[in-house]
């Protein structure tokens, strides 16, 4: 009796640890252009070459500029863009770099080609790597050594995690999302819950979800603490899958699902923790502080203080006790991240959107996770909508989730933000965020405050 | 890596549970492309707001770091770990670390201490109350002496054996050249393949 996790750890051990970490086999390694230059780097003064460039890939998206092009890029930017290209040339890496046809967010892209399946351990230089756990991977975020580590061996020695089951059972009430479900998971389990677990999300709920919001719910779960957060695969992934440029096709296909479908958690296998959430009582969340586990039903209002980091996130929010959620305006508008850029956001978004106007006093822009979301959302007329209702339409990068970029707030400026961070100065300095879902950002466009997406409308 | 066998320095306690690792060193400061040079970017958005305790004369070329629970959540970049290190840190002592946090500081020479949430706040009362002071931090013997105060601490054996020796962690791993290719001859036909 094994959980997915143990399964999937125990293909892919190399050398048992015994006693020591186990030297565990990468069967799929992304790169972007932040956390590999020094990786790179010490791997050239080693001596050393990337040993499977084959099952490496590599994308710009956490410095690229979302408009003007290449450009428009600041010289460091730029630096760190054609260190990129430079490694990926010598060591033969593939890379979507910025004006590529398939270019976009790590995590959104790896899904799109197909290159993210079911079973792989896969990994990156990024905490939120735990996106692709919706397949049914077990992926997780690495830093710069292990990068460094991974490319010379394609191995990584980790110790195994724990296990939690977090079980959403239950219809999501309307104008409820994945992001609200990741939302209420985190403020259930807290910011460390997860913290040396993999969690693996099961139940009605999670089976009801479409990938993109499976990924959504995945993509979060480094925000309860937890490295890994996966799903078991089942026919909505493997019919996402079927056909994307990566994926396995003919004879491979019958043996790859076969594979797939014996990756499951066997009935009564034991999990360390487990956490059940009845997905009936969940409403659409906005946070109020500077962590993710701080947020409450957007019905609600600012709580008061409990403890010493509450104060110290309601003086940096610059928010008051009582006051109700509704009641906070917002000068910026955020759609966009690797939590909630794809396809099925974006037309999420725009339903809310359509036939209404961006408020005078805000700034509101969407900025597609990839350039394949960026030009399908074109082809069924999205950019439109969004632009007709004054919002920016952007071209694909990780933009204003961590503001490395020129887009940023402000001081002192209120974001509502469809992306998974709302630490202290994340989207700029003296910035405050508050993470709600997609039409929940839309809503909030339009009415110039935070506002209740089933309400909204209504009169 | 240096062999790290012990460090001895003055104690700056931060008392702030869920430090971030946006907050230890913000997202402008990540494009450099080298791995040194970030230390006067340590938590610089608290030490421009004023009256930051790290920023106190006391507390000047502190070598161990005594903080909150969950230090270190949210983003994997590695430069947090760099940042510390480059300011003169060489060991942090918290109740708990962010997961991947507490895997960068291990490769990257910074000695991660997990103590009872009991015995780091006694250290960081001791730290507070007597600016200034020292601490010693063992990994050989794995125990901390601070004034009266004496600990036992428990690390992750191989990670000790790695920052004791300096072992280059890439280097013990080629050497298991033969078992990666025997499991890679194992990899089933339809993994994909990046090109
Ligand atoms: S969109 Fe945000 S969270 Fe996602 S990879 Fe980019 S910076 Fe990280």
């Amino acid at each position: 009796m094994k959980t997915m996790a143990e399964k999937i750890w125990e293909q892919h051990v190399v050398v048992a640890g015994d006693g020591e970490p186990d030297l565990l086999y990468v069967d799929l390694h992304l790169v972007h252009e932040v956390t590999s230059p020094q990786a790179f780097e010490s791997l050239r003064l080693a001596n050393r070459r990337v040993r499977r460039p084959d099952l490496t890939v590599a994308t710009m998206d956490h410095d690229v500029p979302t408009r003007g092009g290449r450009l428009a890029a600041d010289e460091i930017a730029e630096r760190q863009m054609s260190a990129l290209e430079s490694n990926c040339r010598r060591e033969g890496i593939a890379l979507y770099g910025i004006g590529h046809a398939r270019q976009g967010i790590v995590h959104v892209i790896g899904p799109e080609l197909g290159l993210t399946q079911p079973g792989l351990l896969i990994v990156c230089g990024d905490s939120h790597t735990s996106t692709h756990g919706a397949f049914g991977a077990l992926a997780f975020g690495i830093g710069t050594s292990e990068v460094e580590h991974v490319l010379a061996t394609q191995c990584l020695r980790q110790r195994r995690p724990k296990t939690m089951a977090v079980t959403v059972d239950g219809a999501l009430p309307l104008g409820v999302t994945a992001k609200d479900v990741a939302l209420g998971i985190i403020a259930r389990i807290g910011v460390d819950g997860g913290r040396g677990h993999v969690i693996e999300y099961r139940g009605s709920t999670i089976r009801a979800l479409s990938m993109e919001g499976r990924m959504t719910v995945c993509n979060m779960t480094i925000e309860g603490g937890a490295r890994a957060g996966m799903v078991a695969p089942d026919e909505t992934t493997v019919t996402y899958l079927k056909g994307r440029p990566y994926a396995p096709a003919d004879a491979q296909w019958d043996a790859a699902i076969a594979h797939w479908k014996a990756l499951a958690t066997d009935a009564d296998a034991p999990f360390d923790q487990e956490v059940v959430i009845d997905a009936t009582r969940l409403e659409p969340y906005v946070t109020w502080g500077t962590n993710p586990g701080q947020s409450v039903p957007v019905s609600g209002s600012v709580p008061n203080p409990v403890t010493e980091t509450d104060e110290r996130a309601l003086a940096y929010m610059a928010l008051e006790p009582g006051t109700a959620m509704e009641a906070i305006a917002v000068d910026r508008v955020f759609i966009g991240s690797c939590t909630n850029a794809r396809l099925e956001d974006l037309r999420l978004a725009a339903s809310v959107v359509r036939g209404h106007s961006v408020h005078p006093k805000v700034r509101a822009m969407v900025v597609p996770g990839s350039a394949s979301v960026k030009r399908l959302a074109e082809a069924e007329g999205l950019d439109a909508v969004f632009r007709q209702a004054g919002f920016e339409w952007r071209d694909a990068g990780c933009s204003m989730c961590l503001g490395m970029n020129p887009d940023i707030l402000g001081p002192g400026e209120r974001c509502a933000s469809t992306s998974n961070r709302n630490f202290e100065g994340r989207q700029g300095s003296g910035g405050r965020t508050h993470l709600v879902s997609p039409p929940m950002a839309a809503a909030a466009a339009i009415a110039g405050h935070l506002v209740d997406v089933r309400e909204f409308g209504k009169n | 890596m240096e062999p790290f066998t012990h460090v001895t320095g003055v104690l700056a306690p931060l008392d702030r549970a869920n430090v971030d690792t946006d907050q230890i060193i913000p997202k402008q400061f990540l494009k450099r492309i080298e791995r040194s040079g970030f230390g006067p970017f340590l938590f610089y958005d608290w030490r421009r707001a004023g009256n930051f305790i790290l920023d106190r004369p006391a507390y000047r070329g502190a070598a161990v770091l005594v903080t909150g629970a969950n230090f270190g959540c949210g983003s994997s970049r590695e430069h947090a770990a760099w940042s510390l290190l480059d300011a003169g840190f060489r060991a942090v002592i918290a109740p708990s670390f962010g997961d991947i946090f507490k895997s960068n500081s291990f490769r990257s020479g910074l000695l991660p201490v997990e103590l009872p949430a009991p015995e780091v706040a006694e250290l960081n009362r001791l730290a507070t109350e007597e600016p200034g002071m020292e601490i010693t931090v063992d990994l050989g013997s794995q125990r901390i002496r601070a004034g009266g105060f004496e600990t036992a601490f428990a690390i992750d054996p191989f990670y000790r054996e790695c920052l004791l020796n300096g072992w280059d962690e890439v280097a013990l791993t080629l050497r298991q050249d033969g078992a990666i290719a025997r499991y890679e001859s194992t990899r089933p036909a339809w993994l994909p393949i990046s090109r």
